[in-house]
Parts: structure tokens; C-alpha cells; sequence
């Protein structure tokens, strides 16, 4: 089943030169798999994720051909009608948990936040949910962290929170962006490994926005690359070795290797780049 | 060029270090790997002079590394840091922020030295008057490396040098330390959690864990996966 239509979409900013456009005309279809979009900073990346879950402020602009989730579309969705869908059938990881988290909130009140907005729970209920959640994501002593607040826990610990609050509702559709690059290299695995549990056991759509090649390449099936707000390349994670588009295989040569024995690592020549796809630079 | 012996470091209650010993040549590339809270930036940082409390040895060309240092001993080691956004005074120039040192040392011809470093990493000479805002990630670390290389240091220190950057500005970043290694005769520590990055700059590697050395190895043994200590071996693995 397809759970995201999206057919040229496009987010413009306005600036002292003119309109930009960070997003140019971008078209795929998601169904319950795990999709990697991949790119370097300024690819467009982050904000086709934002745009997607309505989080693009003012005075910045998105429109699409097309932008359906679940039959239900997107364009120009009002407000209150976006809130009862985000964090209900589609929900959004940022990047570091220690920005993300309220600081002054417990974490267990954070987490049932959520709960308390989209169903009727009882109070204690909803503490129940929330437990049952933070044991879902390993956290092995769920009273004692229900009590903590954002700063007394360790940013592998905080970023499971975050993932335990995207995934209260059981949403069909989770966009994480770089949920990992925040974290120490020795929990990345691990949180990945949660997350990606999570997503086969429960059937969701997922959506892992990051610029680490390999990271997606492992934990995806499918993989859009970006560049300058297009896609260059979209191939199987396990084809992309065999990447045909010169910015994902100069991505790719650039990266230095644990066998390395290359004097020089070839750089990306971005103009020419930039020249081949008619873009700017 | 380094010799540390026996270095611990407390923070208070805490030990960070537990007697870490090791020599690096000169002209050599030597890393420290292991992951966060290992005690591997703290030993950077003591090199640097920044750590208050320490005891064992330091020595640096031959020189004993004391609580104090005088200006001449400053000069021959020079760090770089992870993160090119913060590392950077957000309202001065390149030309301030690359002249700085020379003014702190007294050192003349400011314009020629600052013109030829620019040159040096590779960044054009009109950049010199702008603000780190105007610049790039990845310009923004070579105007930190010209700033580390003004005083014609003989050590880098390099911690994360290029893992807040985007894999092809990492790998322009890397080609230039290398070169700026060869050509200026530097030594390198560097600080780094990416395997991949000492396999391409370093000659050899110290792994860290819990603020004790776990095993020196050279470079070669990494690029055959063969680290002698089941903590290096299991970083290997996680690399992968």
C-alpha cells in the first residue's frame, strides 16, 4: 500500500536576491518500507522532510503537483487539521535530543504530551502507555527515567526518548532526520537498531534523512540522493556501489576507507556538477 | 617530538586518566581513537596546557612540559578543533583572527605572513576580510588550520578536525593536512573517533578506553583488521 504520493514538490524562501528555491520538483512514492534520502547540507534533505510534515514557517513557500498521505492531501492542509495528524498518523525525529527535549518538563509528562492531545486516556492509562513505550525502546528502568528530567539522561538515552515519543501513537509514517549524528559513534548502532525494530514489527512508512552514505545504505531499502533540491540518483541500498550519477559516485570515492591506501582523496568538482543538472551552484 | 609518560588527570573525584604512556616521532602522524568520555581530548587538552591537574610527564622536543610556559614553548604547538562554527571569533576577520597570534608574539611583516598562509590552505585572498559568517563550513576549518600554522608550530594538535563537516569538504580537508604535513614538516596528533580518517592520515594509532591505553599499533595493522586488543577490534567492527 502507498502511504505518501509526492509529485514536484517544490519549497521557495524568499531572499534579498530573489526567490530560492531549496526544494526543486521533487517526486517519489513511499509505501511501508524504509526510505533513505541522503545529501550533503543545503541538498534540500531536511526541508523535504519539514515540508512533509507541514513544519516549513513563514515566509517560506511549498507547493506540489501532488502531496498525499493516506488519501488525505496535503496542499494547503489547515492547521488544525495537520496537528491531529502529526504525532497521530505521522510523526517527525530531530537531530539532537538535547534541543529538542523542553527541559523543564519530566520526561514521562513530555512523553504522554502526545497522548493527552490525540486520545482520551485516563491519567493513569496514559502513564501505563507511556511506561509500556520507554520499555520499547530498551529503556530498562521506565519508573526511574518516567521522573528524570532531559538533562540527567545521556544523549543515546535521550534520542530513545525522542523515538519512544514518535512512536507512542503508532503512527504509519516516522521521518527521522539524522537522528543519529548527534550521538557517539558506540549507540548509534543501537538506536538504529530500535528504531528499525520498531518499524518492521509495526508496519510504518520511515523516512531516514541523513549525509551518511553508509548509514542509509545499511538501514534502508531504498535511497534517494540529493542534491542542490533534486534527486540525482535513486537506486536499492544495496546497489549503490553501482551508483551512475557522478555526485553520488564522487560522494562515494571521497569517503576515506578503513583499507585506505589512496595518496590524495579525489574532491567533488561541484560547478561541474552543478553545470550538468542546469542548476545552480 | 612527544613523549608523555605516565599521564593522569583528575577532575575532582574523578580519574580521566589513568597513566597513559606513549612517543610520537617527529614528523610523524600518530591518533588517538576510541569513543566519547575515553580520555582521548583530555590528553590533547593537557598537551595544550589547558588541563589544571595533572601529574606524570610531558616532554615536547625535548623540552619538559611544566604548570607554566613560556611563549617560546606556546609556539611549537598549535591545536585545531572539531567544530569550525564555534572554534572561530564570530566578529572578527580572518585577517584578525590570523593575525592575532603574531601580535601576541610580537612577530613582524603581518601582511606578507597572513597573505601567504591564506595561499598556504588553499583559501583566495579575497576571503581575507571577511567574517566567519560569510564562510563556509569547510572554509571556515581552513581559516582555523591557517590559524593553528601562523606561528610555524612543529605540532598539530587535531581534534576532530573534520567530522562536523560534509564528506567531500572532509575530504578536501584531509588532502590539505596531508600536504600541509609533508610541506611544512609537521607532527600530528590528531583525535578522532573515524577509523577511516587515520587509515588515510595517520602512520600509527593509540585506542582509548576508559582513560587507559588499550593497545599502539601501527596503521597497517587497522587497514588488515588485525588490532591486537579486543576493544580495538570491536571499534573496527562498528566501523564497518
Amino acid at each position: 500500500m502507498t502511504l505518501l504520493h509526492v509529485e514536484n514538490l517544490c519549497v521557495r524562501f524568499p531572499s534579498d536576491q530573489g526567490e530560492v528555491e531549496v526544494v526543486r520538483g521533487l517526486t517519489f512514492t513511499l509505501g511501508r518500507e524504509r526510505l533513505g534520502i541522503v545529501g550533503e547540507s543545503g541538498s534540500g534533505k531536511s526541508m523535504t522532510g519539514r515540508a512533509l510534515m507541514g513544519l516549513i514557517p513563514k515566509p517560506g513557500r511549498v507547493t506540489a503537483d501532488r502531496m498525499e498521505f493516506e488519501g488525505i492531501d496535503l496542499r494547503g492542509l489547515a492547521e488544525p487539521a495537520f496537528r491531529r495528524l502529526r504525532g497521530a498518523r505521522m510523526s517527525m525525529a530531530m537531530q539532537d535530543p538535547k534541543f529538542s527535549l523542553n527541559p523543564v518538563i519530566r520526561i514521562g509528562d513530555q512523553i504522554a504530551e502526545a497522548l493527552e492531545f490525540h486520545s482520551r486516556l485516563s491519567a493513569r492509562d496514559r502513564r501505563a502507555r507511556v511506561l509500556e513505550v520507554l520499555q520499547a525502546v530498551r529503556i530498562d528502568d521506565p519508573e526511574r527515567v518516567y521522573q528524570l528530567y532531559p538533562h540527567e539522561v545521556s544523549g543515546g538515552m535521550g534520542q530513545r526518548v525522542m523515538i519512544a515519543m514518535m512512536v507512542i501513537l503508532e503512527p504509519a509514517l516516522m521521518i527521522a532526520d539524522e537522528p543519529t549524528s548527534a550521538l557517539d559513534v558506540s549507540v548509534r548502532a543501537q538506536v538504529l537498531e530500535i528504531m528499525d525494530d520498531l518499524v518492521r514489527r509495526r508496519g510504518m512508512g520511515l523516512i531516514l534523512i541523513s549525509h551518511d552514505l553508509n548509514m542509509v545504505a545499511r538501514w534502508c531499502d531504498r535511497i534517494l540522493v540529493m542534491f542542490n533540491g533534486q534527486v540525482v540518483e535513486e537506486c536499492a541500498a544495496g546497489q549503490l556501489h553501482a551508483a551512475t550519477h557522478p555526485y553520488t559516485q564522487g560522494l562515494l570515492a571521497s569517503m576515506p576507507r578503513l583499507d585506505e591506501d589512496r595518496a590524495q582523496l579525489p574532491v567533488l568538482d561541484r560547478a561541474l556538477i552543478g553545470a550538468g543538472l542546469g542548476g545552480r551552484t | 617530538m612527544i613523549e608523555v609518560q605516565n599521564l593522569t588527570v583528575d577532575y575532582g573525584p574523578t580519574r580521566v586518566l589513568h597513566g597513559v604512556s606513549f612517543n610520537v616521532a617527529e614528523g610523524e602522524s600518530f591518533a588517538l581513537v576510541g569513543e566519547s568520555g575515553s580520555g582521548k581530548s583530555t590528553i590533547l587538552k593537557a598537551l595544550a596546557g589547558q588541563v589544571p591537574d595533572w601529574s606524570g610527564a610531558m616532554r615536547l622536543a625535548g623540552a619538559d612540559l611544566g604548570k607554566r610556559r613560556d611563549a617560546s614553548l606556546v609556539r611549537r604547538v598549535q591545536m585545531v578543533f572539531q567544530d569550525p562554527y564555534g572554534s572561530l571569533h564570530p566578529r572578527r576577520t580572518v585577517d584578525d583572527t590570523l593575525a592575532e597570534a603574531l601580535v601576541i608574539h610580537g612577530i613582524q611583516g603581518r601582511d606578507a605572513k597572513v597573505l601567504a598562509m591564506l595561499d598556504a590552505v588553499g583559501l583566495a585572498r579575497r576571503f581575507r576580510f571577511r567574517l566567519p559568517h560569510q564562510l563556509s563550513g569547510g572554509q571556515r576549518q581552513r581559516v582555523a588550520i591557517a590559524r593553528a600554522l601562523m606561528l610555524e608550530p612543529q605540532v598539530l594538535l587535531l581534534d576532530e578536525p573534520t567530522s562536523a563537516l560534509d564528506v567531500s569538504v572532509q575530504a578536501e580537508i584531509l588532502n590539505l593536512l596531508k600536504g600541509l604535513r609533508t610541506e611544512k614538516r609537521l607532527t600530528f596528533l590528531l583525535v578522532t573517533h573515524d577509523l577511516p580518517v587515520v587509515s588515510f592520515l595517520c602512520d600509527r594509532l593509540g585506542v582509548l578506553r576508559s582513560g587507559r591505553l588499550e593497545e599502539v599499533s601501527p596503521v597497517s595493522a587497522l587497514r588488515a583488521g588485525q588490532l591486537t586488543s579486543a576493544y580495538g577490534q570491536e571499534l573496527i567492527t562498528r566501523s564497518g
